[in-house]
């Protein structure tokens, strides 16, 4: 097993705040923006995307976290079914321009089912979706608007995001079974 | 730390981590229950059907609207027997329904132990709610949940229970469940309606109402089922009501904030005066909302359990 790291503390932060300035582009300014963050990485994404605007735009986006466990679609075949937490939506969504963040798009799956939970919420006049890593491998039609770093990988391998906030420090490391 | 268990048949075999689970799973299914499509797909595609064998309006409705929230196909079937029903009757039915598709069964029934019996014989997950003089376990968690809630914890609270405890399957899951969470359990009613047994599964028995409630932080009031009445077991519901009824007047010796809980229906003024049910202190109506989100909790354990089995 040999690790390696593909992004350090400096490059995850650069690359947040370039993210941010093309969400701030795309959608001329913060007006009408809400960031929701996946349980558990993608909270703290879109914590610090959320703090980054709000230095930059001087208004703060509303924002929320989303658990995706009764919305995924291999809950008749998983094995062992994950712990339930809470989804956190204190607001209207109706025509919000919604930043969904997570913090590794792989088979798209994740992904397809918090467009899905978002929709229960209220009819969006977008969804934009933004993640650190794109692994590839994809299962579904979905795309990421916003990439950190695309990077070639393997199935076998698995792709870890350390953030300050959950692991003490920022770091992406490829892992190697 | 998983669910493993199949069924959920009553809270004196749940252990205090499954039971936090439980509360936990809730804390996040209440949410689904303030959002606009208030559904989650998480159950698409099982079939749960509601027998009950006694009448039942909240329960059932709880039950039904937990199964909808979840995405589950709803089957309900009520029958009302006067006379006992014999297991022979009780298994074809629920055969029955698990021929037609059934997973999961939620049974009341008015024999103790009937729910087991399913249990044992059946393929579908059983969930108890209500059997007999015996359990009821969704009305238990969601006591708990509500107290977990409004106190921030169980543990070191003092509960007392007042009423018909003999007959109240509600006051034996509460008791069980309170003190596998670490709370002081009273019970309180006229020496003919408080088991022997009692101390036996730790609750501390008294006769009259201002000692159990002294210092209380939750008084959860029974319902005095007024049949009962003709049975010898208190002279009159009028005389019932004065000396174990709750008035504002006897809740000044409970806890400054304390906490007023009653499974429903209410007789008012006789277990609880209208100023009380109306009061500040009661939670009758949350306790109705949050055993939605309790129900919806145990629907997922279960179903997940039954994929590693």
């Amino acid at each position: 097993m040999a690790d390696k790291v593909v992004m350090d503390s400096d490059s995850v932060n650069r690359t947040i705040s370039r993210i941010v300035n093309q969400i701030l582009e795309r959608n001329n300014g913060a007006a009408g923006v809400v960031i929701v963050g996946i349980r558990t990485r993608g909270v703290h994404i879109a914590t610090r995307i959320a703090n980054e605007i709000e230095k930059l735009e001087g208004i703060r986006p509303e924002m929320g976290t989303l658990d995706i466990t009764l919305y995924r679609d291999d809950l008749r075949q998983k094995t062992e079914w994950p712990k339930v937490e809470k989804t956190e939506v204190p607001f209207d969504l109706d025509d919000k321009k919604v930043i969904l963040v997570d913090d590794v798009i792989y088979t798209g799956r994740t992904t397809r089912a918090a467009i899905e939970a978002i929709m229960d919420f209220g009819r969006p006049s977008s969804i934009q979706v933004v993640t650190l890593i794109d692994r590839g491998h994809r299962e579904l039609p979905i795309q990421p608007d916003y990439t950190g770093l695309k990077l070639n990988t393997l199935s076998s391998e698995t792709v870890r995001v350390h953030l300050k906030e959950a692991d003490g420090k920022d770091e992406v490391v490829v892992v190697k079974q | 730390m998983a669910f493993e268990r199949k069924h959920i048949l009553g809270l004196e075999e749940l252990t205090a981590g499954e039971i936090t689970l439980v509360l936990d799973t809730a804390e996040s299914m209440r949410e689904v229950s303030d959002r606009d499509v208030k559904k989650v797909p998480a159950l698409r595609g099982v079939t749960v059907c509601n027998l009950f064998f006694e009448p039942s309006t909240r329960t059932r409705s709880s039950f039904e609207i937990a199964e909808k929230r979840l995405s589950a196909d709803v089957l309900n079937f009520t029958t009302i027997h006067s006379s006992v029903v014999k297991g022979e009757t009780l298994l074809d039915t629920a055969r029955n329904l698990e021929a037609m598709g059934a997973s999961m069964i939620v049974i009341r029934h008015p024999m103790s132990g009937a729910p087991w019996l399913l249990a044992k014989e059946l393929n579908s997950s059983i969930i108890n709610a209500g059997d007999g003089w015996h359990e009821h376990p969704s009305q238990g968690l969601l006591d708990l949940f509500t107290v977990r809630r409004l106190k921030g914890r169980i543990e070191g609270l003092k509960i007392a229970i007042v009423g018909d405890i003999l007959h109240s399957r509600v006051a034996r899951s509460d008791i069980w469940g309170f003190t596998k969470l670490g709370a002081e359990v009273r019970v309180v009613g006229p020496p003919t309606l408080v088991p022997k047994y009692i101390e036996e599964i730790n609750a501390k028995p008294h006769y009259n109402l201002e000692d159990a409630i002294e210092g209380a932080d939750v008084v959860i009031m029974l319902r005095i089922q007024r049949e009962r009445q003709d049975s010898e077991f208190f002279p009159s519901l009028r005389e019932y009501s004065r000396f174990y009824g709750l008035t504002r007047d006897k809740l000044k010796v409970a806890a400054k904030d304390v906490t007023v809980m009653h499974p429903g229906p209410i007789n008012r003024g006789v277990e609880l005066s209208s100023d009380i049910a109306d009061g500040a202190e009661a939670v009758i109506l949350e306790q109705v909302s949050n055993g939605i989100a309790v129900r919806m909790a145990m629907f997922y354990l279960v179903a997940s359990a039954r994929r590693t089995s």
